[in-house]
């Protein structure tokens, strides 16, 4: 006979771990956002060598599993004498592989901007590098506000794996209060809801962002 | 030398080799089940009375927004048990993988629903085909064909969420890689191999993709 634990000592229990799953996610989504940026515009570049460089980081990390990136980088780094703490693994890991799916959206809205644009800046003599800062980014930031989003959750939800490398997020303590307690149904419930409940504080950030961006465009209320 | 062909040969590659086919057959029966049920969801969701379109809604969004790795271990420790059945971590898991795809999936054949022209509902209602018949001998058949490369899509992003399945002990290319690892001390060539593996798949399936997507324009009329 099992004795029953309540679901508020699982709530309690698993909000307890839920600080590492936000530093992770925060961490890999800033990481996650520079790389898209940069690798992103790298995809555009006019030095062939470049874009290149930012095809093969894109196809690689798209590529591999992140489950397998995440092993790897664990496993495999200290054979070359690269000792990382696990919850550095987990930022590095995550942030780079949904940087490679980053730079795709960066790329994807920076071509959709109006050639218009281009244009108008050239013939107000704006270099190169002052029309994509100046011009065409903060339109195209507004496009990519919604699949941004998307990769964010999709970021949180993978954090998750970081518990199959020894991280004491919100999975690992859920599958640790599993082996002793064997309310499987009770606890992983309670434990996905906790992921929901981060997910939706997510979709609200990303929605008053868009907001925020789309205001200077004469956008209000964001693109549709 | 870091990295050692002799060890590959003897040690790391055998034992993947073995398992090669669970790593390929759990992705093709996930996607069998997020093929049918996707389409399911996405048909249900269509449905006219708000208590059955709405829960489907909640469902698929529930779903999207958790990680799989959380849906694996309740389908294998609460859910299966729960209905009395003794899964096997494969079952389970492909099980798994195959629910949280089939909500992607369903978006997907919605897409390609909405994309059919009015015209088409307009001429089945004309000819006075019921509601199923519209659905499967005029909407669907040219509903389904369009959205086949999204669908591939998905058939390569599941393809690189088996890894999971090593979670609940289901002995797949990454478990086998790690227990090589773990008692060779040698995790290098087991789980370089296996990256590899993945790379080298996904990018050959999404340039087929890509290939597909190009002959289906080319047979569309217009």
């Amino acid at each position: 006979m099992r004795e029953d634990v309540s679901l508020l000592v699982f709530a309690r229990e698993l909000l307890l771990a839920a600080p590492v799953t936000i530093e992770i996610t925060l961490g890999a989504a800033v990481l996650a956002f520079a790389m898209s940026i940069l690798f992103g515009l790298a995809r555009l570049s006019r030095i062939w060598l470049v874009r290149a460089l930012a095809r093969i980081y894109v196809e690689f990390f798209r590529g591999s599993s992140a489950l397998v990136q995440l092993f790897w980088l664990f496993y495999v780094l200290p054979h070359f004498g690269i000792l990382l703490e696990p919850i550095t693994v987990g930022i590095v890991g995550l942030g780079l592989n949904a940087g490679a799916y980053g730079a795709e959206i960066v790329r994807g809205a920076v071509i959709a901007v109006d050639r218009g644009q281009y244009e108008a800046a050239t013939a107000l003599n704006f270099s190169r590098s002052r029309t994509m800062i100046r011009i065409i980014l903060p339109q195209a930031l507004v496009a990519m506000m919604p699949p941004f989003g998307n990769l964010f959750i999709e970021l949180l939800k993978g954090t998750a794996l970081v518990s199959l490398i020894t991280i004491t997020d919100i999975t690992f303590r859920a599958a640790q209060l599993n082996v002793f307690t064997l309310q499987s149904m009770e606890i992983f419930s309670v434990a996905i809801n906790v992921y929901l409940v981060l997910a939706l504080a997510i979709i609200f950030f990303m929605r008053s962002m868009e907001r925020r961006l789309g205001r200077g465009l004469g956008r209000v209320g964001g693109v549709s | 030398m870091i990295w050692n062909w002799e060890f590959v040969w003897a040690e790391a590659l055998p034992p993947l080799l073995k398992v090669v086919h669970i790593t390929v057959l759990a992705t093709l029966y996930g996607f069998a089940i997020a093929a049918v049920l996707g389409l399911l969801l996405a048909l249900l969701r269509r449905a006219p009375v708000r208590l059955v379109s709405w829960p489907v809604v909640g469902f698929i969004e529930y779903v999207r927004s958790t990680p799989l790795l959380i849906q694996i271990y309740i389908v294998y420790f609460g859910l299966l048990p729960a209905l009395d059945l003794d899964p096997t971590p494969f079952f389970a898991g492909v099980l798994a993988l195959g629910i949280h795809f089939s909500t992607y999936t369903s978006e997907v054949y919605r897409a390609g629903i909405e994309s059919v022209p009015r015209g088409q509902w307009e001429a089945a209602t004309a000819l006075n085909f019921r509601l199923t018949q519209k659905m499967f001998r005029v909407i669907l058949p040219q509903a389904i064909p369009p959205v086949i490369p999204a669908l591939g899509n998905y058939l390569v992003a599941m393809f690189k969420e088996t890894p999971l399945l090593a979670a609940i002990g289901v002995l797949e290319l990454l478990l086998t890689a790690k227990n090589t690892g773990s008692y060779t001390f040698r995790y290098i060539e087991p789980f370089t191999i296996v990256g590899v593996f993945f790379l080298i798949m996904s990018i050959v399936a999404s340039l087929g993709i890509l290939r597909l997507e190009d002959w289906l324009k080319q047979r569309r009329p217009g």
